[in-house]
């Protein structure tokens, strides 16, 4: 069969043991990348430092110097190796993986980094004194730390560094240039500090997902253009006659997300030297926008990114043929249609015109058709392979994130239901419900093509510790579940409780009396948190493990784009 | 090079396409998505009919069962006011005596009592009503306003040291710091007042208690009474019972005498109705019946 070319058959085993990345990224960039790339930074530093001198009076003006400080640090790096020769066209022949390898480690520093946070926030709500005293560890500064790190911070890296991945090998063409790659990754990360660090001072526009304030926007919707270019550029350079589902999935999530993002983020700033803007919209109109870029961040972002991956990682690891090409095609326009209308359902019952709030539950209703269809094309592709997925975790991953996907699609859809909405709103079941989508399938995908990338990055033959790959499997999924079902169960006490009258006509319960009740899932909620955080810390000791000590470097004989100009003289396939 | 192949595992064709390695069976798409997926649609249309649904131009269509959500919160509103309107109305007019020997008025007036208590009141003087350090017990006898159910609905009405215009004023001066009396004076009367609550302490200084009452008397008194037992006509609390609202060790008596103290209670008065202060009022007086 011709799967089993993927199955590490025809792996050769080389010669030399791979660095970390391949050579100095710098001696891999043509002089005019470097002379490009070090315009770009002296504009950079430029900005940070009009930023400092502008917001001297500003939380504004600590990110001025945060800016510049990341700009000098990476014109110091730039030039150390600024004179090196000119890279030789060799290069050309390769695709181009170390974004990739950037991106994945970045994810991993992030996911650590975020899972802590959050387990924090969590033991918050057990106990409100664990903020010891100070403003920037208040819950309303470090909830948003947490969930930044963990949809951007981790989920944003792993679906750039995978996209990239994907995208050279399912077009057979190597990324469209050099720089613009690392532009992406590095204004990204930046976007992320800028991010995080304003939330502890205080700076946010109060957005649920869309917190960060206007400077650390306009950033963004830089880097977001570009990551979009990169996309059409090297899929104009594609050697297969057809676009592969993936790069449908990860197009729209890039091209909706830029939508979303700017529409959602049009606001005026106070002044050009403070971080406090506001926005362009207001009362229900600014509430229909926010819950219409967060439902679709939720769609495009944590759904269309993922699903991308996904049918990647999923049909390779598992040395199958996805299910259905069909199924692809429906469920692809189904959820790329339906998702846009859904927005409103986070709005019942409130001063939002009830039919808008009749069209998003309707909308939701359909919704489930095409996201089953996903989740049913990734189990019906394991037929076949189920016995890999027995042995496999990391093919195990991807087989939970599936089931996963298919429960909180399930649950979003039901949830969506004015009358159930009625009870659910407010309560911990979004919370649950939230992180059944977030742990099972996003983290749980995400960290199945990790384990998948990674050997395939670096040239080893396998991870480091399949073990570990084992251990972590089993604390992400007891960790999951310990979550969710403590936040089913604590938002249905809390929903009912809210809605309990007595027999003489008011309310049986005060809202304190259903904090109490809620006391104890908080514990079990924080336990569940840490067993996936510990997961996540044995994750990023794997990854690192396997990056560091050197295998036998395995070479993948058939991983290599086909060559831009066939009659090309330097350019030639490894093959 | 698009050459179908069959799959073994399957038997279906696939598409003849490969990328990276990967194909893509041509596998029809399941009846259930298309069934499902009209099932959903049919369910939507329906809806749509039946409910406010479509925008056109400056409105929206109206759903042929009329259902408007603002219309349907009004009603059930209205519906369960007149659902209690029968024992709102006792309240409402019966006076606190009549109320308090009803045991059917009783009843609803603890279980709603209790979750207003909590969602309201609870926040400073705790969910059992025993206050905690600057927030009065409000289970004892002691009353720094008055313990009588018309005191307690006055005190929740107009709250102390607060905006309303009729406010309890609880101003004591800090005697200490703006220099009335000098440390070992304040020494001497904390002795006095330590000795009030505490007569068979063994660690009472007798001349200190012995001048201290003098200095009370010209100093205190004038609030707390001659006996210190205090008047809530001005919220002078009563000092020689066991009841302390700062707390009764001589640390804390000084600190009091030195800096003062100025309490607040929010008024309530624009914030919870009438019937819900006074249920609060019967809540409080029925909590405390125990303890006289």
């Amino acid at each position: 069969m011709f799967w089993t070319r993927l199955n590490f058959g025809k792996l050769q085993v080389g010669e030399h043991v791979a660095l970390p990345l391949e050579d100095s990224v710098i001696r891999q960039l043509t002089k005019k990348e470097r002379r490009l790339a070090l315009l770009m930074l002296i504009f950079l530093g430029f900005i940070g430092a009009a930023m400092g001198i502008l917001g001297r009076d500003d939380p504004l003006g600590i990110h001025g110097v945060l800016v510049f400080v990341a700009a000098i640090l990476m014109v110091f790096f730039l030039g150390s190796e600024y004179y090196a020769p000119e890279p030789s066209n060799d290069r050309l022949a390769r695709y181009y993986d170390d974004p990739s390898k950037v991106g994945i480690v970045m994810s991993m520093i992030w996911v650590v980094f975020g899972l802590a946070v959050g387990d924090w926030v969590a033991w918050l709500l057990v106990d409100p004194d664990l903020t010891f005293d100070a403003a920037w560890s208040s819950f309303g500064r470090i909830r948003p730390v947490h969930t930044t790190s963990v949809i951007f911070g981790f989920g944003g890296n792993a679906l750039i560094a995978t996209s990239f991945y994907v995208l050279q090998r399912t077009s057979r063409a190597r990324l469209a240039d050099q720089l613009s790659p690392w532009f992406v990754l590095v204004g990204y990360n930046l976007f992320c500090l800028i991010a995080v660090t304003g939330y502890l001072m205080g700076v946010t526009q109060s957005k649920e997902y869309a917190e960060p304030e206007w400077h650390a926007d306009a950033l963004l919707v830089v880097v977001w253009v570009t990551y979009f270019l990169i996309y059409l550029r090297t899929l104009a350079r594609r050697k297969e006659p057809h676009i592969y589902v993936s790069n449908w999935y990860y197009m729209a999530f890039i091209l909706v997300v830029a939508i979303l993002h700017i529409v959602n983020n049009l606001a005026v700033p106070v002044s050009i030297g403070h971080a406090k803007s506001y926005s362009l919209f207001s009362g229900v109109q600014d509430a229909m926008t926010q819950w219409w870029y967060g439902h679709n961040a939720v769609a495009f972002f944590l759904t269309s990114g993922f699903l991308g991956m996904m049918y990647y990682y999923l049909p390779v690891r598992a040395g199958r043929p996805i299910f259905s090409y069909r199924l692809s095609i429906i469920s692809f326009w189904g959820i790329t249609f339906f998702y846009m209308w859904a927005g409103s359902h986070h709005l019942h019952y409130t001063a939002l015109p009830q039919w808008v709030q009749t069209l998003g539950m309707t909308f939701s209703l359909m919704l489930l058709v095409p996201s089953w269809a996903s989740a049913s094309n990734a189990l019906l592709t394991l037929n076949g392979a189920w016995h890999k997925v027995r042995d496999d975790a990391t093919l195990r991953f991807m087989m939970v994130a599936a089931v996963f996907y298919g429960l909180s699609t399930f649950e979003g859809t039901f949830m969506a239901i004015r009358p159930v909405n009625s009870l659910s709103h407010y309560t911990d079941w979004t919370i649950g419900h939230v992180h059944a989508g977030a742990l099972g399938w996003v983290a749980m995908i995400t960290f199945g093509s990790i384990y998948a990338s990674v050997p395939w990055l670096w040239k080893r033959e396998r991870m480091y510790s399949a073990k570990l790959v084992e251990a972590h499997f089993w604390l992400a999924l007891s960790g999951t579940a310990v979550y969710v079902f403590a936040m089913w169960n604590s938002g249905i006490i809390q929903g009912l409780m809210w809605r309990t009258y007595t027999e003489s006509g008011t309310l049986a319960y005060s809202f304190i009396d259903s904090l109490i009740a809620m006391h104890p899932y908080y514990i079990a909620r924080a336990i569940g948190g840490l067993l996936f955080l510990v997961g996540a810390c044995i994750g990023a000791y794997n990854v690192w493990m396997t990056v560091k000590v050197p295998a036998a470097a395995m070479e993948k004989a058939e991983d290599t784009p086909l060559p831009m100009f066939p009659t090309g003289i330097n350019v030639q396939p490894a093959e | 090079m698009d050459v179908e192949e069959r799959d073994e595992h399957s038997g279906h064709l696939t598409t003849g396409h490969e990328w990276n390695g990967i194909k893509e069976l041509n596998t029809p798409v399941p009846r259930a998505v298309y069934f499902f997926l009209s099932l959903a649609f049919l369910f939507s249309v329906g809806y749509w009919i039946l409910m406010p649904a479509w925008p056109f131009g400056v409105s929206y269509t109206k759903g042929l069962l009329g259902i408007d959500q603002q219309k349907v919160v009004a009603e059930s509103l209205q519906q369960a006011a007149v659902a209690r309107s029968g024992w709102v109305k006792k309240i409402e007019t019966e006076d606190f005596a009549t109320i308090l020997s009803d045991p059917v008025l009783m009843k609803i007036v603890r279980e709603t009592g209790r979750p207003l208590f909590g969602s309201n009141c609870a926040v400073c003087h705790g969910t059992d009503a025993k206050g905690g350090k600057g927030f009065p017990n409000l289970t004892t006898p002691s009353w720094q306003w008055g313990g009588g159910p018309e005191n307690i609905a006055n005190t929740i009405r107009v709250g102390i040291n607060s905006a309303h215009p009729d406010a309890h004023s609880s101003q004591m001066p800090a005697f200490g710091r703006e220099g009335m009396l000098n440390r070992p004076d304040i020494e001497r009367i904390v002795d006095f007042v330590y000795s009030l609550s505490n007569p068979e302490s063994k660690d009472l200084n007798p001349e200190g208690v012995k001048a201290g009452k003098d200095l009370f008397a010209a100093n205190c008194a004038a609030c707390h009474g001659e006996n210190a037992k205090g008047n809530p006509e001005v919220g002078a609390p009563n000092l020689a019972d066991k009841f302390w609202i700062y707390g009764g060790d001589r640390r804390t008596i000084y600190t009091t005498v030195w800096g003062g103290r100025q309490g607040h209670m929010p008024t309530w008065e624009g914030r919870l109705s009438y019937i819900d202060r006074k249920i609060l009022t019967l809540y409080l007086v029925d909590k405390r019946q125990p303890d006289q």
